[in-house]
């Protein structure tokens, strides 16, 4: 269907609000106080102050010398997100819409989760801001990411498991929504990727800026130019558009996303939207689905569960089509075999996610040349991922 | 247009088509319009029904099981035309299987099928301009919800495009059954009735008599879903038709004759 709309929130054709109408007052609301917001010099002072004191901001741009001389080719920087308090680029978002929260009086935060980092770092915010916390996780999600279940609930939030569908993170989202569509007076929905009805798409991405507004400067300040790359994993997409949207205008530096290829092509073995769905609506935005010719969402599969989703944020599905950006996807085993690499030559783990995005890296590095320069979004640690690791690099075994 | 309410209050039934066979389905649909259900609310399954509460998700699961479509609800909507040519026939639906069934296309085929009206419950009046010249073109009735969160000029906007009636939800949540009607309804109800002269059907959680009754008060139709679902469900596939026969005669007080209306 070609779109046309009254709404804001739209990136070419994609985004918009396909919701119930019961919660279309509460997402005119968040809108509303966003933009107040946005506007107002305290609140960015506010932010700014708790992105730095407490989450630890900026965060590096470190220049990886090993990698870069094992893999022969272009300069690797990587842009250091796993080093934020709580391990990944979440924290950014939760900061931000955590003080929307408490500017709009809402006491109470709900949220979704897939490998539980946005639960961590939404627990996190809400023991800080003293808002009560309940976080939905698909069950399968659960299991294959235990100890960010011990983290939220260490941190007082109450875990809600999901076993309807995939038992991942799109049932995590519906039952999210349901929750809201009941509670929307009381409630704040803290949506934690770049996906969803609007204005989620655009502020989740506001949240995330820093990542590219920092990397840009000090890429410029290390280097004196301006990168030939910039890749990160793609699964809502939220890291990926926070690493992106302050080069979008340098129209010489490549934006690369990496998808999940999970096992492989066939439909239900991976998350690669672009190459496996088509256009449609999942969990109110018009982008890129992977579906059935009925229309039915298909299931998914990666090793990771950050990157499970079966849609993908708006803004990419634009940035696709205008070839402005470059999708692409890399399989469970390539992203295992780039965490092993990625720990080995330079002493870093990183999240099973973000090792999507230096797998990537591992394939093209080495056809560039010295003088090319790619910085990889770590948009996560691996601290969460030990027991996926542990079996599947057969790391108890005597080696 | 079919859609019109003989008796007040009027009763809308819902039923997930293909739960738990497209067989059955049809027979359940036939004993409710038999029964005394004005309208049907032909429910295609769809895998993420964020709207709705366990019991519709799990028909959803059942009729996705047996492989039911858009394209088997359509066909079982034209065979209930064929037999029921008076009763109200609605296609209830989330809006991503319409899009890949491609929306003219979707259109065509339900105003072939003899279909009144659509409602996509993740549709709004702010996204529906393509939607709505669509199912105009169709002679559609565009079907929206009206929520107890949505402000006056909402209300005005939704009454302003819609036709056939309007949906008032009773309530924030989603759908299922409940014990009480809260008060949101009737405020609801009586907002609605300052934009619109349509007929203002109250749905999500009526499930007895008494709420049957209670909506008659200040609305001209009812809607039943869940618990026609969850009759379904308990009954099983053979017992279903005159179970819902039964259920159905039951909120109407056994006014009505179970004979075949020739409306």
């Amino acid at each position: 269907m070609a779109v046309t709309t009254t709404i804001a929130g739209r990136f070419g054709p994609y985004g918009g609000r396909y919701v119930p109408e019961t919660l279309v007052a509460a997402l005119d609301e968040l809108e509303h106080a966003y933009a107040e917001a946005q506007a107002d010099p305290d609140f960015h002072l506010k932010l700014d102050e708790l992105l730095r004191d407490y989450a630890g901001r900026p965060t590096p741009l470190y220049f990886a010398s090993r990698l870069t001389e094992r893999l022969g080719g272009a300069k690797i920087y990587l842009k250091r997100e796993d080093l934020l308090h709580t391990g990944a680029h979440k924290i950014n978002n939760c900061l931000g819409q955590a003080l929307l929260a408490v500017r709009m009086g809402k006491h109470r935060i709900i949220a979704e989760t897939g490998a539980g980092q946005h639960g961590v770092a939404t627990a996190t915010v809400c023991a800080l801001f003293g808002l009560e916390c309940v976080v939905y996780m698909g069950e399968e999600d659960m299991q294959r990411q235990e100890l960010n279940v011990y983290r939220m609930r260490m941190l007082g939030a109450e875990v809600r498991g999901v076993s309807s569908g995939s038992r991942t993170l799109k049932d995590a989202i519906s039952e999210a929504m349901r929750d809201w569509v009941t509670n929307v007076r009381t409630t704040y929905y803290l949506l934690g990727s770049a996906l969803g009805a609007h204005p989620y798409p655009t502020m989740v991405r506001d949240f995330h800026r820093v990542i590219s507004r920092e990397a840009r400067q000090q890429i410029l300040e290390k280097e004196n130019r301006l990168p030939t790359a910039i890749i990160a994993c793609v699964g809502g997409g939220s890291n990926a558009i926070g690493a992106f949207y302050e080069f979008i205008a340098d129209k010489d530096v490549q934006l690369i996303g990496v998808e999940a290829g999970g096992r492989g092509p066939q439909l239900g073995e991976h998350a690669a939207r672009f190459s496996g769905g088509a256009p449609g609506v999942l969990q109110g935005t018009y982008s890129y689905v992977l579906q059935d010719d009925n229309g039915q969402i298909a299931l998914t599969h990666s090793v990771s569960a950050g990157l499970d989703y079966a849609s993908i944020g708006p803004e990419h599905a634009a940035l696709h089509d205008s070839g402005r950006a470059e999708y692409t996807s890399v399989t469970d085993a390539e992203a295992l075999e780039a965490t092993l690499l990625l720990a080995r030559t330079e002493g870093i783990i990183p999240a099973l996610e973000s090792a999507h995005a230096v797998a990537e890296c591992v394939k093209r590095a080495p056809k560039m040349s010295a003088d090319d320069i790619v910085i990889v979004n770590v948009s996560g640690r691996g601290d969460k991922d030990m027991g996926i690791l542990a079996k599947e690099l057969k790391l108890s075994g005597a080696e | 247009m079919p859609i019109q309410f003989a008796d007040k209050p009027g009763l809308v039934a819902y039923l997930t088509v293909g739960d738990p066979d497209l067989a059955t389905s049809h027979n359940i649909a036939l004993a409710a319009i038999d029964a005394g259900a004005d309208v049907l609310e032909l429910g295609v399954p769809f895998s993420d029904p964020l709207a709705d509460g366990p019991v519709i998700q799990r028909a959803s699961e059942r009729a996705l099981r047996n492989g039911t479509s858009l394209r088997d609800v359509l066909a079982l909507a034209a065979n209930l035309r064929r037999e029921r040519p008076g009763a109200g026939l609605i296609i209830f639906t989330y809006l991503n299987p319409v899009l890949r069934f491609g929306l003219e296309n979707f259109c065509a085929a339900a105003e072939q099928a003899g279909v009144d009206g659509v409602l996509v419950t993740d549709m709004i009046v702010e996204e529906a301009s393509e939607y709505l010249q669509a199912l105009h073109r169709h002679h559609l009735a565009p079907i929206f919800l009206a929520a107890p969160t949505s402000p006056d000029e909402r209300l005005a906007r939704i009454a302003a495009v819609s036709r056939g009636f309007v949906y008032a939800i009773s309530r924030t949540g989603i759908t299922g059954a409940q014990k009480s009607l809260t008060a949101d309804a009737e405020d609801l109800v009586l907002r609605l009735r300052r934009f619109t002269h349509l007929p203002v059907a109250v749905g999500f959680g009526i499930s007895t008599p008494e709420h049957f009754a209670a909506v008659g008060e200040f609305a001209d139709a009812a809607v039943v879903g869940s618990a026609i679902v969850a009759a379904i469900e308990q009954a099983g596939p053979k017992d279903a038709p005159s179970s819902i026969a039964r259920f159905i005669q039951g909120l109407r007080g056994g006014i009505r004759e179970t004979t075949a209306p020739a409306r």
